[in-house]
């Protein structure tokens, strides 16, 4: 059968080889996961159980559970500052990915420009593709840490895109925005008129500063589509659970696309993050704590090995520099020689080569032995 | 958090980390854990470091039972006095003063039941201030200090993924 041309024209994610030669090998040590170790706390768990038992298995409103949305309302006030109405401006999706393919087909015109910060999670230039518009890559720099300003924007020609998405902290560098560094993307935004899809998945793990969401900065609340979700602080990847935030008429054309193709996000892990809302902050505070202590640890193994690296201050990735000219190279080397997997910088887009990403949500006495192969392998 | 409490965190998680992966994972120096280990330990916060050993996977078990103890007080005598006298004895691992129907928490081992049964009846109850015991002994331990005994939980991720 013939597929379309819109999906043909959209290559397989370059990770998939890594996760092929990865898969062959026994014994080996993955530095090259994308989701935490830990699961989900075991009170979120116990609620969508118990929610289970009750016979709770029907659809819910499109939007997601109306106790959800204000829950959701109520987190993203207190911790961030956002404030969003539950009614009209909050929607629940099947993980923060739906919600971002939601935005692309309600905010995108077959030929719109969407800047995507780089590197970055894979799902963005295919998710531009899938709607018909054009992906403009805008690669950061490691001189900046990987961070967006507002020389990169204008370098990439993004003065001339309808969009911007970008993620921070950020898969796959690890890095962060501090309110200051966001306002210069903010008044590079207010001045072209772009739309922001802010992915804010990592918002919990930001290790250095608080983070801040750019829709609490001046003028872009009415400009901004904000995700979210509970696959990384609450460890919660498996149940498929996120959120979107942004003005009524952004919400309801990305409803009107949702009720239609997912109708509402599975009803048991809509239990599972009500509860993860109301009773998991301690949970989330403790993965954290283990987190940091890893970044701290894998940015002192590199400082040891001589290995260059930012300190990467977000989500649960080190981005250093790959020792040898070629990622790729190192990288599959590294899996057959020391059975070690870490993914090229390469395969998250433009900016990303030469780097690796080093994933720390892994135990840590892995973590010491894999880092320890590491340093055996280059010298 | 302080590096006093940063360090005793994780000793609690794994009193085996040597003072350089602790260093790594803090903001000291190797020497700076060092000495924040041996203030604790001289000012008795940190009272020793031991294994936790699930009994059930050895050949020869160790029998295990919580005791509950009523006492009555006099004049001369405080919860300090009975404690300080049980506890002197090797087989007690652990000695708690505790709120709700009964005084004292004690935890007993011995290499058998009769050796345990033996001494609650020949050296506890005879204290002059102990009323009454009731003896509960362990029939399986699930999980001590922390740690869930078991076969563990395998990493089911995939091992690379976006």
């Amino acid at each position: 059968m013939e597929v379309s041309d819109r999906v043909d024209g959209v290559p397989p994610s370059g990770i998939r080889r890594f996760f092929e030669l990865a898969e062959e090998m026994d014994d080996l040590i993955s530095l090259g996961v994308g989701e935490p170790d830990f699961s989900a706390p075991w009170s979120a768990r116990d609620a969508a159980i118990a929610s289970l038992e009750r016979g709770e298995t029907s659809y819910t409103a499109n939007r997601g559970k109306r106790e959800l949305r204000e829950e959701i309302a109520r987190h993203q006030a207190q911790n961030y500052g956002l404030e969003y109405d539950p009614d009209d401006e909050i929607i629940v999706t099947t993980g923060a990915s739906e919600g971002i393919d939601l935005a692309m087909r309600a905010l995108v015109d077959p030929g719109d420009t969407v800047a995507v910060a780089q590197p970055t999670y894979i799902s963005y230039v295919p998710g531009v593709q899938f709607s018909g518009g054009k992906p403009l890559p805008v690669p950061t720099r490691a001189e900046d840490e990987f961070k967006l300003t507002r020389e990169v924007l204008e370098d990439a020609g993004a003065q001339a895109a309808d969009a911007l998405i970008y993620c921070y902290p950020n898969n796959p560098t690890g890095a962060t925005m501090t309110g200051d560094e966001l306002a210069e993307v903010a008044a590079f935004c207010r001045e072209h008129d772009l739309i922001v899809l802010a992915d804010e998945i990592y918002a919990a793990l930001s290790y250095e500063h608080e983070h801040t969401s750019i829709a609490t900065l001046p003028g872009m609340r009415e400009r901004t589509v904000v995700f979210n979700g509970f696959s990384k602080a609450y460890a919660m990847t498996g149940l498929r659970l996120g959120y979107a935030m942004g003005p009524p008429e952004a919400i309801g054309a990305m409803n009107r696309v949702h009720q239609y193709t997912m109708l509402s996000a599975p009803t048991t892990a809509q239990h599972a993050a009500l509860d993860a809302l109301r009773n998991c902050d301690d949970d989330v505070a403790e993965m954290r704590t283990q987190y940091d202590r890893r970044r701290n640890f894998v940015l002192s193994r590199f400082a040891e090995m001589g290995i260059d690296c930012f300190e990467a201050s977000g989500a649960f990735y080190a981005f250093p520099e790959c020792p040898t000219d070629d990622s790729g190279a190192f990288a599959e080397d590294l899996i057959h020689e020391k059975k070690v997997a870490v993914v090229p910088g390469g395969v998250f887009g433009d900016g990303g080569d030469g780097h690796l990403r080093v994933s720390y949500a892994t135990g840590l006495e892995d973590l010491k032995t894999a880092l320890n192969r590491i340093e055996e392998f280059i010298s | 958090m302080s590096s006093r409490a940063e360090i005793l965190a994780l000793l609690r998680e794994n009193a085996r980390y040597s003072a350089e992966d602790m260093a790594r994972q803090t903001d000291l120096d190797p020497a700076d854990v060092e000495d924040v280990i041996a203030a604790l330990e001289a000012d008795g916060v940190i009272a020793g470091y031991q294994a936790v050993i699930d009994y059930s996977k050895l050949d020869d078990e160790r029998v295990r039972a919580l005791v509950e103890l009523n006492v009555t007080l006099d004049r001369e005598t405080s919860y300090a006095d009975i404690a300080e006298r049980l506890a002197k004895f090797p087989e007690v691992e652990g000695l708690r003063l505790v709120s709700g129907d009964y005084d004292f928490d004690m935890e007993v081992e011995g290499d058998s039941m009769s050796e345990v049964s033996r001494f609650i009846s020949e050296k506890v109850a005879p204290v002059p201030e102990i009323t009454q015991t009731v003896t509960h002994y362990v029939m399986e331990s699930y999980k001590e200090r922390g740690i869930e005994f078991g076969d563990g939980h395998d990493d089911d991720r995939l091992s690379v993924s976006p």
